[in-house]
């Protein structure tokens, strides 16, 4: 404990199984080591290590289910944990929406989620790549704050009815905003990957020292309509509300903004401009996720929204069934395809724009269009014959990324980026798009 | 379960926004076990081998944090039980001061052995983190308090009330809504307990027992000529309270345009309301954009109040630790030593507090051993002060901490967070009718939608559940598409008028976010309905 091998995880839920005398049993178990380092003030203010061990035992008579889980693994634990799930999923009334759980699957083979490099991450090599990230900020004259995370797990589920599933997964995510001293400029950088190889905190925290220095002394432009470029990291904020609105449930029952009168959706129907294209595949060198779900469906990889048409929804098993579609689950990330461009390359195309850096607190305002509001921040300039000329005061904006995605004018190059809302992580390229609707300006930097 | 999963699965991904992201979905406990504490004398027991490991390698300070956190929620939608789940999370979390640099580490194996491991990681963290250090960590003098309890005065334990007395009342709420017009509605009882012992090596030795509730509801109505649909979530408040805060009493009841609810709340009542109400926002006039003056009720105003007052009175983000996530704040130190920043006109008094009966953010101590109290933050319109922790208190040139530290669990480190953060009623007498009278043109706003505020707090965005016009003093009937934008400064300085002290009511979140990792609070904020001039109103529909 923590991390189990394919081998241990088997024995142990086996064992557990062995004690399940309910109609159906099915067993989740995992574990992580996790890592952290924060600083602020260009000094390191809190930090921390955990580990965490869970398993999850259902099991069902009927329509009837209960849960019960532990933190402890000796034999009359094990047993006593199941025998509780039989009793609670015997007091339990019937859900009508409960479905028998899945037999064997056929997963595509493990992706590649887990490096040893990551998993070996410890409290001195955070420390090392927080002193080069303060060196940078004080260098420059910069104050840092920062924050760098580590995680290595694994998980897997067992049921009876035959289901075996196991992966190990890493993660690091290193975030940092450097100030101007007298805090008249601010620039942030973010940064997630599997492979901690991949990670130059370095370069990532050089840029985020460039944007701050950059947007120091901003002017106020009149809110309104601009043509903005957004960087991967203001994109991802918008994008990801449209993919978390796929659900096929909600569309059907006429409350999504997929849904159209009398029960019908815009399934099949082009929404967005022809060259979005946005997929999940958990194979994808780039971004690698677990090729199965958490309640044993496979992940493969499948197209959400292809040439502007929305292709699939997904569906919970239960909906499925009553609907006999296949059960699509949600993707654990996703992947838009770009074009050729830089981001210095739609900078120069452009003759009069916003270039957008950071969006912030984004919230939803209306459901019905996907209507989000929320606000520039970390670095926001004014771009006039394919040039930056100044930095601008921060804007809120009221935009739906539906009616943004039909508004492009192009795609650059994609690129991993984690979510500064929700931590979910995609490939996705910089935007460039007309009529982005900035509504008022503000004064925070 | 992942947190997406979780609340789509409740209909929470639409109707909530406020939920925490970390903490609550730890771990499943099941439905029978008894909802027994752990014995005192073993918390302090292994507290102290955390504090004597520490010690042992070098800590200068400790403190140790034993938690229980337990949760329950009973999910349903419109004629079906969705989820029953118990999820109970236990361990330690041990902070250090070593070489002059926190270090923290957690474990939820409770063996001798591994606690003291756990303790030795938390030194070796911090002596490794020192080296980054600008300059040592300067604690607030604090006294040991010796072994001392605090428990939330409830009246009904929310946790021994059955599980079908739960489902059987959210079922009757889900009907008396469908009855009511409504298509959809995803209703909910959420239940927390949370079990802290806190020792120092001060020597403290603090056990308190925490109890807050939260029901419900979300309801969706559709036009299915028309393809458009309206939503209306429940107006109750998450409570510091027991299973009593279900009791409806008529006194805690104020009938305005709608009925709204103070102490305890008629989830029955409420449904029926909203059933109706999601049929007349179909119906309802789309608002015309531009300048109104605002009528705010409590279930609306604490939102505004949270995000523009309490945020930018954190201290720890005003001094710049929050500046990579959170955010800073406009509430610069220099504006507070001027004496005279007007945050907000003469009408304007904010005070922050752990003490109010009923509110989310009251405890005996912090976590880090502190006192609660009560302090003023506004005071006629001008800054007076800040929330406070052990490390910021000589930043302020105060000589104890304020007693603002809090960690959503034994696994995360506690950190400076928001107190119950309240707007003091009106001096004169005022109702909520004497109000609405004085306003020519305006909207009548009754509870929190769609918020959103800049990383310095000054400008924000804030949507509501039912919009009501104002013409000539009159309510004259439903408006929908009202969002309103402002400054923070200029909106507490429009301020016209604050209902007196009989309209004061409670509201607040369970999951205000802060932190990296991120952790959630919960978090009361008091205030009587007041009157703002003049703030800008956008119409929020749009053709996709």
């Amino acid at each position: 404990m923590p991390i189990l091998t394919k081998d241990e995880a088997q024995a142990l839920m086996k064992k557990v199984l062995s004690y399940s005398k309910s109609e159906e049993c099915e067993v989740n178990l995992n574990g992580s080591d996790n890592g952290n380092i924060r600083y602020a003030l260009n000094s390191v203010s809190t930090s921390g290590g955990i580990s965490q061990n869970q398993l999850v035992v259902q099991s069902a008579y009927g329509k009837k289910s209960g849960v019960a889980t532990i933190n402890e693994f000796d034999d009359a634990s094990l047993e006593k944990v199941v025998k509780r799930s039989e009793e609670l999923a015997k007091l339990a009334p019937d859900n009508p929406e409960y479905v028998s759980i899945l037999g064997p699957q056929t997963y595509e083979s493990d992706s590649k989620t887990f490096e040893a490099a990551t998993a070996a991450i410890d409290a001195k090599f955070r420390a090392d790549q927080v002193q080069k990230s303060l060196q940078i900020a004080r260098d420059n004259k910069l104050t840092a704050a920062g924050f760098l995370e580590n995680s290595a797990g694994f998980a897997a589920m067992m049921n009876s009815k035959g289901l075996f599933a196991y992966n190990t997964s890493t993660n690091v995510n290193f975030n940092v905003t450097l100030r101007t001293a007298e805090s008249t400029g601010s620039g942030y950088a973010i940064r997630g990957y599997t492979d901690v190889n991949k990670l130059d905190v370095a370069a990532a925290t050089q840029i985020a020292a460039k944007k701050a220095t950059g947007s120091a002394g901003a002017k106020a432009i009149e809110p309104g309509k601009y043509t903005v470029i957004l960087e991967p990291a203001a994109g991802m904020v918008l994008l990801e509300q449209l993919i978390f609105n796929l659900d096929a449930r909600q569309a059907e029952e006429g409350r999504s903004f997929l849904s159209k009168a009398d029960g019908k959706t815009k399934q099949g129907e082009k929404i967005v401009d022809e060259r979005v294209t946005i997929y999940s595949d958990p194979h994808n060198a780039d971004l690698p996720t677990s090729v199965w779900t958490g309640d044993g469906r496979p992940q493969e990889k499948i197209n959400w929204i292809n040439k502007g048409v929305v292709e699939n929804l997904y569906y919970s098993r239960y909906w499925a069934q009553k609907k006999n579609v296949k059960a699509i689950p949600g993707p654990d990330s996703f992947i838009m395809n770009g074009g050729t461009s830089t981001l210095e390359d739609l900078i120069k195309s452009t003759e009069k724009g916003v270039l957008v850096t950071k969006l912030w607190y984004i919230r939803s305002v209306d459901p019905q269009t996907l209507l989000q509001t929320g606000l520039t921040r970390d670095g926001t300039f004014y771009i006039e014959n394919g040039q930056i000329k100044f930095p601008i005061k921060n804007f809120r904006f009221n935009e739906s990324p539906v009616i943004m995605l039909n508004n492009v004018d192009a795609f650059g190059i994609p690129e991993r980026i984690v979510s500064t809302e929700s931590n979910t992580h995609a490939l996705i390229p910089p935007m460039k798009l007309r009529d982005f609707t900035f509504t008022s300006l503000s004064d925070a930097i | 379960m992942k947190r997406r999963d979780f609340l789509y699965n409740s209909g929470l991904g639409v109707g909530s926004l406020l939920l925490p992201a970390t903490g609550l979905f730890a771990k499943t406990v099941p439905l029978d076990q008894p909802w027994t504490t752990v014995d005192t004398a073993d918390k302090k027991r292994m507290a102290d081998i955390a504090l004597n490991a520490a010690k042992s390698k070098g800590a200068t300070y400790t403190d140790v944090r034993i938690g229980r956190y337990l949760n329950q929620f009973v999910v349903t939608r419109e004629d079906k039980v969705q989820n029953i789940v118990n999820t109970e999370s236990y361990g330690m979390g041990i902070r250090v001061i070593a070489n002059g640099a926190w270090g923290f580490a957690a474990t939820d194996n409770m063996t001798n052995d591994s606690i003291a491991k756990a303790a030795a990681l938390a030194v070796s963290i911090a002596k490794e983190n020192s080296r980054l250090l600008k300059e040592p960590v300067q604690l607030a003098p604090q006294k040991g308090y010796g072994e001392v309890s605090w428990k939330t005065p409830i009246k009904k334990n929310a946790f021994d009330v059955p599980i079908k007395e739960k489902v059987d009342l959210l079922l009757n709420v889900n009907g008396e809504a469908m009855k009511a017009g409504a298509n959809y509605i995803t209703s909910l009882t959420f239940l927390v307990n949370e079990q802290k012992y806190f020792a120092s090596s001060e020597g403290s030795y603090i056990d308190q027992d925490i109890h807050r509730v939260w029901p419900a509801f979300f309801i969706t109505t559709i036009d299915s000529a028309t393809g458009k649909f309206e939503t209306r979530n429940s107006l109750s408040a998450p409570s510091g309270m027991g299973w009593e805060y279900m009791d409806a009493r008529p006194e805690d009841k104020i009938h305005s345009a709608t009925t709204l609810y103070n102490k305890s709340y008629d989830m029955l009542e409420d449904a029926k309301a909203a059933g109706r109400q999601t049929g007349e926002k179909l119906k309802a006039k789309s608002v015309e954009p531009g300048k109104y003056d605002l009528v705010l009720d409590p279930s609306h105003l604490w939102l505004t109040i949270h995000e523009s007052v309490g945020h930018p009175t954190e201290l720890d983000r005003v001094l710049g630790y929050e500046a990579n996530f959170a955010g800073t704040s406009f509430l610069t130190l220099d504006k507070w030593q001027s004496k005279k920043f007007n945050f907000g006109n003469k009408l304007i008094n904010i005070k922050a507090d752990r003490l109010q009966p009923g509110s989310l953010g009251a405890m005996g101590y912090d976590d880090e051993g502190v006192k609660c109290g009560e302090w003023d933050l506004i005071k006629d319109g001008i800054l007076v002060n800040y929330q406070v922790i052990r490390d910021q208190a000589h930043i302020l040139g105060l000589k104890q901490s304020q007693g603002c530290c809090y960690a959503d669990s034994w696994s995360d480190v506690q950190f400076q967070r928001m107190p119950n953060v309240s707007l003091q009623p009106g001096k004169e007498k005022k109702s909520v009718d004497d109000i609405i009278k004085g306003v020519e043109k305006g909207i009548y706003i009754v509870g929190d939608g769609s918020f959103s505020i800049d990383q310095q707090r000054y400008n924000f965005q804030f949507g509501g559940q039912l919009f009501y016009e104002i013409k000539n003093g009159k309510i004259a009937g439903m408006l929908r598409d009202v969002a309103y934008q402002s400054n923070t400064q200029e909106f507490w300085n429009s301020c016209a008028a604050i209902a007196d002290a009989r309209d004061y009511r409670l509201g607040g979140a369970f999951g205000d976010g802060k932190g990296q990792p991120p952790q959630s609070n919960s978090v009361s904020h008091g205030a009587a309905t007041a009157r703002f001039n003049g703030i800008n109103v956008i119409n929020t529909a749009r053709k996709i």
